[in-house]
């Protein structure tokens, strides 16, 4: 998948990212032609909506913190998705894992209310990471005792946490009222105001502090070094000695820590309570949010504005254009399939052999070329890790 | 002749009568072969990216001979065939057979013509029966059905007509290595080929299934077939070919009688230098045994994958594991590497049982481990040369501390690594070096620490000459260190040239074992085979425990333990 | 607990196991038709998504359900063609390109039901399939009242399983598409067309698995709602796997899975029910059990979710 330059002009990585961003770029743009040409088929006016799309995304400071609001929990469930694409898990339960959080932040700054604020605030994040980290290593449990492929069970569990919690709030902690939903949060458990006036809180500092620190973890540790090795070279990986069941087990758990940290903002500073069936899909668009940042943590900020905006401004297109906002649901599914089909947007010079640096050209092979560039294209080969991870 | 551009640069002259010249004299295939040639490829240009794989290739192959096609690894033999067979489209140059311009853009198109191919990588569906990959694609049907009976009496039929035994019920994954090339061969005569090409059909044969293969070459060669060889072996060139043709850096750099030329001759064509055939190695000085086997048994579904297996290998030896593959290998590989517990028995590393201890703990001491050049499963491509070599050690010190890696610490290891085994091409991204120097790198990371145990897989499989001899000089380094070495592999020729002793692995016995100046290749063939090599008839008559042994003799140092009794 | 077994037992719960399999066992005999062509197929509940829709809304529109069914094979064959050309022309990993046409199926469907019918939540009653019953069966007892009165799309369901088998199994066409999934090189070296194979395949599976979409809006029920699939694309690829790659064996997992759903159904109309939520999540919780156990021994076409060029570097 990857175009290697050959060049010396750029440092290589750089020309990656910009090569990268420009193929962003072009599937977004490209999806929202598509979201277009829909519009005008069901006859509404295209300009009319757009404008209103990119008003309410970024037509005032409100807008700005309408979409940075709106990109919250999308940053912190995208960035647990890339992390464990990085491991070469995908991770569809993020959504599942993100109500576990949820729940176990509300409940837990219930039950301790009479704490100081910070050490309550701390403690309700800590709550909603280890139920979202324990929600997450089920399946990855699952993958690496059984090679349960974790697509199918990670689905599954999104639908058991949806009604598990629905169940417990319905049966356990539910406030009065028609409404499946917790009584609120005492007022200092909730994440104080970055600006006022605005609902931008402490969330985004906390969400950049949490980008950079899986940044660094996949960089600059040894453990990091393990998950981006299992996820993209298993079977150099079980070579090394990387005990890569364990790896998966981890992976998963702090990938579904990560997605409880969003369900944890989004009741400290959002809702101010548990409410069953409250997430219009955070987790499935933050598999989006991860695709368009290529799995990088800092793409994740970026991408996670986008998606932001995208459901910002499509509410703000249901209000004034009348047009249903799902139709930013979508333009999602696009970009993804878009920015996921190297092909598409590279047809007019996709060579079927990755290049090599120069000075190789030599001594290499047409089998090795060959082969080299089969096994970039690989990509997650949990088959080949299974069958060597042996029992 | 309308070639234009095999004039540019030919490395050697070629010898005379091998020019692409007009009218060369045909070769042995029979003095009635009529001169006109039958496959005749002028000219051809392939590049994979920057890499140009044929540049300007001739090949003229005469009817009903037996042709080899002779070059190193990376010569651009396959790619040829490949192209000549239609699954590489070549960027210029003209195929003629018959003397007519053909097009093949396809293999259907290439099967139309009367090509057939067994390619090195068989083309077998594992989970089907062999009537079922000989027939795909030409199914004999009834009602819209596949006629199976008479799907297997027409792959009966043919295997009686070129004496290809194989039977057509049985399911393809449950048959040697070399009863399915023979399935591949039907495939291509079933199809009606007239050219038959084998892409180095003898790399995975013991050496009496290869002189079964060349029988049934002789064979075919009979019924009026063609045959191109494809083969880096001086050996069997000079064995059944009629007439040879030499390719070096995707150029044809010979084309002759074989009856007219000497190994020798062949080895400098498709060197372009003089070479040396073998490292030379000084007589082993044995220290204690630091890598001890002790009745390892692993049971798989219904059968043992390693039986009783007993070794022990010295400080300052190699011990060279022949087998052919399937044989078990891969779980003694297993065991020693430390991925799987045995269900019987024990490993001891210096003496010490490592039951409990994985791979990452067994590398700590002093253990390393050389996986197979090809499928390429040490360097992990898409990592930087740096992460390539830090691999395996990034947990601890020097390389990590408190599980933060020390930057510093990890590229003085990769400018010290990539100049001590001289790995070149750059540091990025691994996947960008070429085979042979990321093998290199590979061999560079596990050998760096001086390791006293080393289990080296396949080290060789797949990698340029150049890189074969480097990789052979820095495993009898160690072992003139005073390392034990434990080599498995499928070439017979690398196991002859490195190890002090051998041990020959059949269904995961160990069949036999002793110093290595008393098997000839044919005995080890026969061993490999699962036969005796008196010629005695049972394949078990070796026996079980150790007692196979016995037949090839061996010195003093067998196991101590073996009155451990257990 | 006798209510329970009563339950479990009644011939209710079993002709609504057969109703509530047909979506999942037609979607995940489509899964093992892509699958053995070597596509992942994860779209297939965008195929059920979309094939509910578009039958309900030509069923709405014209007034007639089999060409709502009609509709629904379209929509199907469309979804199929994308995830071809993303998958096998365009090289997308096959797990994101289906993830992909489900959001966009999602979102589309969504959208669409408030366009034209104004409600995020269902859509007006349109006109359903009859309900058949086989001449001279519904006499016998207990196979008759269970095999009598459902939608066509159920008998298509069940005729599906065998005759797929048949054809997988034991036809040349069926030889063919299994040597794809299982080594596309080879079959390209015999000629065989890989990637046409594969397309139709995947057209033939869109087709399938919208069948079981109808069935949804237009056979169970008889109209469609938001998101009306659930899931049950997922499930049906689970019962795939469940099912080892076998169009009879895909069938069977899936009527399993469904009894679970009947089973909770029928539970929840007992004079006391259990709480609804953990009722309602036995069949997710049974699709993860029966996928670690599948797993274990499972052995998936070889070359499943691989890209391969025909003709163009040999190996990739």
């Amino acid at each position: 998948m990857t175009e290697r330059t050959a060049g010396r002009r750029l440092p290589a990585a750089w020309a990656e990212v910009l090569g990268e961003l420009a193929l962003t770029a072009a599937a977004v743009a490209l999806a929202l032609l598509a979201g277009a040409a829909l519009l005008a088929l069901a006859g509404y006016d295209v300009r009319d909506a757009y404008y209103n799309l990119w008003d309410g995304a970024f037509g005032s400071v409100y807008s700005v913190a309408d979409t940075l609001v709106n990109a919250m929990p999308l940053l912190f469930a995208g960035l647990a998705v890339a992390f464990a694409f990085r491991g070469g898990l995908f991770n569809i339960g993020a959504e599942g894992q993100l109500y576990a959080g949820a729940l176990a932040t509300a409940v837990t700054a219930a039950a301790l209310a009479e704490w100081p604020s910070v050490p309550l605030i701390a403690a309700a994040m800590l709550a909603g990471a280890l139920a979202g980290g324990l929600w997450g290593l089920v399946p990855g449990a699952l993958k690496a005792k059984t090679g349960a492929h974790e697509v199918i069970t990670t689905i599954m569990l999104n639908y058991v946490a949806i009604l598990l919690t629905t169940h417990l709030v319905k049966q356990y902690f539910k406030a009065p009222g028609p409404v499946d939903q917790t009584a609120l949060i005492p007022a200092h458990a909730r994440l104080p105001e970055l600006i006022a006036g605005t609902r931008l809180t402490w969330a985004v500092v906390i969400g950049v502090v949490l980008v950079a620190a899986v940044d660094w973890l996949l960089r600059r540790t040894s453990f990091g070094f393990d998950v981006v090795l299992v996820g993209s070279n298993p079977g150099a990986a079980v070579y090394a000695g990387v005990p890569v069941a364990a790896r998966t087990v981890w992976t998963m758990a702090v990938s579904g820590a990560v997605a409880g940290l969003a369900g944890s903002t989004m009741v400290l500073g959002v809702l101010y309570r548990f409410i069953a069936n409250f997430s219009p899909g955070y987790g499935f668009t933050a598999v989006a949010v991860a695709l368009v940042a290529r799995a990088r943590p800092w793409g994740v900020l970026p991408a996670a504005v986008l998606f932001g905006a995208l459901q910002a401004g499509g509410l703000t297109m249901q209000l004034f254009a009348r047009i249903p906002a799902d139709l930013m649901t979508a333009v999602q599914g696009l970009v993804i399939l878009f920015v996921a089909a190297p092909g598409l947007l590279y047809a007019w010079r996709r060579l079927p052999v990755a290049a090599p640096r120069a000075g190789t050209a030599m001594t290499m092979t047409a089998e090795t070329a060959a082969e080299g560039a089969a096994e970039t294209a690989a990509g997650p080969d949990n088959e080949t890790a299974r069958r060597e991870a042996g029992p | 002749m309308t070639v234009s551009h095999n004039d540019a640069g030919r490395p050697l002259p070629p010898p005379a009568g091998a020019a692409p010249g007009p009218a060369p004299t045909p070769g042995g295939g029979g003095a009635d072969a009529p001169p006109a040639p039958a496959i005749e490829m002028i000219g051809i240009y392939k590049r994979f990216g920057p890499v140009q794989a044929s540049a300007g290739a001739h090949l003229r192959v005469y009817p009903g001979e037996i042709h080899c096609l002779l070059g190193e690894n990376g010569a651009g033999k396959s790619t040829l065939m490949k192209i000549l067979y239609g699954l590489y489209a070549m960027d210029a140059g003209e195929i003629r057979i018959r003397g007519r311009t053909a097009v093949i853009r396809s293999p259907g198109d290439a099967m139309r013509a009367g090509i057939g191919m067994v390619h090195q990588h068989f083309m077998l569906v594992d989970d089907f029966t062999v009537a079922e990959n000989v027939i795909a694609g030409m199914e004999p049907r009834r009602r819209g059905l596949i006629d199976m009976a008479a799907a297997r009496r027409l792959v009966a039929e043919y295997s009686r007509r070129f004496g290809l035994h194989v039977d057509p019920g049985a399911r393809v994954e449950d048959l040697s290595v070399g009863q399915q090339q023979r399935v591949e061969i039907l495939k291509a005569l079933i199809r009606g080929a007239e050219f038959l090409i084998l892409d180095e059909p003898t790399a995975v044969l013991t050496p009496q299934e290869a002189d079964e293969l060349f029988r049934v070459m002789r064979q075919l060669k009979a019924e009026g077939k063609t045959i191109i060889f494809i083969t880096h072996k001086l050996k069997e060139t000079m064995a059944v070919a009629d007439r040879v043709t030499v390719l070096r850096a995707g150029r044809d750099a010979g084309s002759m009688p074989a009856s007219q030329t000497t190994p020798q001759r062949l080895a400098e064509l498709m060197v372009g230098r003089r070479v040396l055939l073998q490292v030379p190695a000084p007589p082993a000085q044995r220290g204690p045994a630091l890598l001890q086997l002790e009745n390892v048994t692993v049971k798989g579904a219904g059968k043992d994958l390693l039986r009783s297996v007993n070794l022990q290998v010295r400080g300052g030896e190699i011990l060279g594991i022949a087998g052919v593959e399937g044989n078990g290998q891969l779980e003694l590989e297993e065991v020693v590497a430390g991925w799987r517990t045995p269900d019987q028995g024990r490993v001891r590393i210096a003496g010490r049982d490592v039951a409990g201890m994985g791979p990452r703990r067994r590398r700590r001491p002093g253990c390393a481990h050389i996986p197979p050049g090809r499928p390429r499963r040490g360097p992990a491509p898409a990592l930087s040369v740096e992460q390539n070599v830090v691999l395996g050690r990034h947990w601890g010190q020097p390389y990590a501390r408190l599980g933060v890696l020390r930057r510093p610490a990890v590229r003085e290891l990769a400018d010290a690594v990539t100049s001590r085994f001289d790995v070149r091409g750059g540091r990025g991204p691994v996947g960008g070096l070429s085979g042979g120097n990321q093998q290199k790198l590979v061999v560079g990371r596990e050998l760096y620490h001086n390791p006293w145990v080393i289990l080296a897989c396949q080290p060789t499989r797949g990698v340029d000459v150049g890189a074969i001899e480097r990789i052979h000089r820095e495993l009898l380094d160690m072992r003139a260190r005073g390392a034990a070495v434990l080599l498995i592999s499928a070439d017979l020729d690398e196991l002859l040239a490195l190890s002090d002793r051998l041990a020959v692995i059949y269904e995961g016995e160990i069949v036999a074992e002793g110093e290595t100046g008393q098997f000839t290749e044919e005995m080890l063939g026969l061993l490999m085979a699962g036969q005796r090599p008196s010629g005695g008839s049972g394949r078990n008559a070796a026996g079980r425990n150790g007692t196979g042994r016995d037949g090839a003799g061996r010195d003093g140092a067998g196991p101590t333990e073996a009155t451990a009794g257990d | 607990m006798s209510e329970a077994l009563e339950a479990i037992f009644h011939v209710n719960t079993l002709t609504s196991t057969l109703r509530l399999a047909t979506p999942i066992a037609l979607a995940a005999m489509a899964g093992t038709l892509s699958e053995r062509v070597g596509v992942i197929n994860l779209a297939l509940e965008a195929k059920l998504l979309a094939g509910a829709f578009a039958g309900a809304y030509a069923s709405y529109v014209t007034g007639s359900a089999w060409l709502g069914v009609g509709a629904a094979v379209l929509a199907g064959v469309l979804i199929g063609a994308l995830l071809g050309l993303f998958t096998l022309r365009w090289r997308a990993n096959h797990v994101v390109a289906g993830i992909g046409l489900n959001i966009l199926a999602l979102g589309l469907t969504t959208w669409l039901l408030q366009v034209i019918w104004g409600s995020r939540g269902t859509s007006p009653v349109v006109p359903d399939l009859p309900g058949w019953s086989i001449p001279g069966l519904q006499a016998v007892p207990l196979l008759g009242p269970l095999l009598s009165g459902h939608s066509p799309l159920v008998y298509v369901m069940l005729l599906a399983g065998p005759l797929l088998w048949v054809w997988l199994f034991k036809t040349p066409g069926g030889l063919r598409a299994r040597m794809i999934g299982e080594h596309p090189e080879a079959a390209d070296t015999v000629g065989i067309p890989v990637r046409r194979t594969q397309f139709l395949l995947l057209l033939a599976a869109g087709a399938l698995a919208a069948l079981g979409g109808a069935q949804l809006s237009l056979g169970h029920l008889s109209w469609f709602s938001q998101n009306m699939s659930a899931g049950r694309g997922y499930m049906a690829l689970a019962a795939n796997v469940f099912g080892r790659w076998n169009p009879l064996g895909s069938m069977l997992a899936a009527l399993l899975f469904a009894f679970t759903d009947a089973l909770q159904m029928r539970v929840q109309t007992l004079p006391s029910p259990p709480p609804t939520e953990l009722v309602q999540m036995l069949p997710y919780l049974l699709t993860i059990l029966v996928v670690a156990g599948a797993f274990r021994k499972a052995r998936p076409p070889a070359a499943l979710g691989r890209h391969y060029e025909p003709g163009r570097s040999g190996t990739e």
